[in-house]
């Protein structure tokens, strides 16, 4: 399987997003913004960063960019799309997926070890949890309070479309939201970083050992199961 | 050069924490000076002014509200509160 990661002005974690596909045993496939071509991935990662120095609004410029015409119309076809961090504020600002995300609450930058409960793992990317599993991956936003209208709400809650919800909400995100779905499962935003927790030794703490999580793994890992069962 | 003024705010519903801040070290300065005492509240949005050359007619500046819907600001987190045309891009007040 080949997954293709784009590189926008100002991406910082396509490289840690690569290194996860590899280690969860697809292939990995830089991207660039500028191009309309996406070489024939056959899944996306949106990567995480500061893309365009946040300008305007995280990730709006970046969703303005050529090879977005591209994305959209793939995810639109189906095709699995992870959006992590900015790679998330692109896709609410693309409409692939519904909300937005303002400035934390207390106005902090936020970076810390995050746990997580994963509460739809039946999306492309979350197929490999246990139903409502607690994970911790790394955190690290200043813009990731989740909003979105009473009725979007509502319809995301009914429509089990909230992927993940904080244990502990940093960041006054509605309804402790971390990452959203699409109604189709192949479109899935998500604040915290999975691509920064897939090796033991690089990974949050847990209680066997320092630095051995390797929660954000199973994102990857599900996107590739996925694909040999379609295949 | 006639110059196109969109003005955007955070919608009001919610919480605006840069605005919060700012009301913050307000408030600290209210300590100090009466006159800004009674300061309740700040919002901080954002204003956009685009030149163009020539005139701007109704169909410029309907395309300038889509673009001000569409780009400018994101209608889940933002209104867009003011358009309208100056002659010039502004300068500071005298």
């Amino acid at each position: 399987m080949r997954i293709g990661v784009v590189t926008f002005p100002g991406s910082l974690d396509d490289r840690d997003a690569a290194r996860a596909i590899r280690l969860a045993g697809a292939d990995a496939v830089a991207l660039w913004h500028g191009d309309h071509d996406l070489h024939g991935v056959d899944a996306l990662v949106l990567p995480g960063g500061f893309s365009y120095g946040d300008y305007l609004r995280a990730g709006a410029i970046a969703s303005l960019s050529p090879i977005m015409t591209e994305v959209i119309d793939a995810a639109n076809k189906g095709m699995p799309v992870l959006g992590i961090c900015n790679g998330f504020q692109m896709l609410t600002e693309a409409h692939l997926l519904d909300g937005g995300l303002i400035r934390n609450d207390k106005g902090r930058f936020i970076c810390r070890d995050q746990g997580l409960r994963i509460e739809n793992n039946a999306s492309d990317w979350t197929n490999g949890f246990e139903a409502n599993a607690e994970i911790v991956i790394p955190l690290k936003n200043g813009e990731g309070s989740f909003m979105a209208s009473a009725e979007t709400l509502k319809a995301l809650e009914g429509e089990g479309r909230i992927v993940a919800r904080y244990l502990d909400n940093p960041n006054g995100s509605l309804n402790d939201i971390a990452g959203v779905t699409n109604a189709r499962g192949n479109v899935v935003g998500l604040m915290p970083h999975p691509e920064h927790a897939v090796e033991a030794g690089f990974g949050p703490d847990t209680d066997a050992a320092m630095a051995s999580g390797v929660d954000g793994l199973v994102f990857f890992t599900s996107v590739i199961a996925r694909a040999l069962v379609g295949a | 050069m006639p110059t196109i003024v969109v003005e955007v705010m955070p919608k009001a519903e919610l919480l605006d924490p840069q605005g919060k801040a700012v009301a913050g070290a307000l408030g600290r300065l209210g300590q100090t000076q009466s006159a800004l005492a009674n300061v309740t509240g700040v919002r901080v949005g954002k204003r956009f002014e685009i030149s163009l050359d020539g005139e701007t007619d109704a169909a410029t500046l309907a395309a300038v509200r889509e673009l001000a819907d569409s780009v400018l600001s994101n209608s889940v987190i933002e209104d867009v509160v003011g358009i309208h045309v100056q002659d010039a891009p502004s300068t500071a007040v005298a």
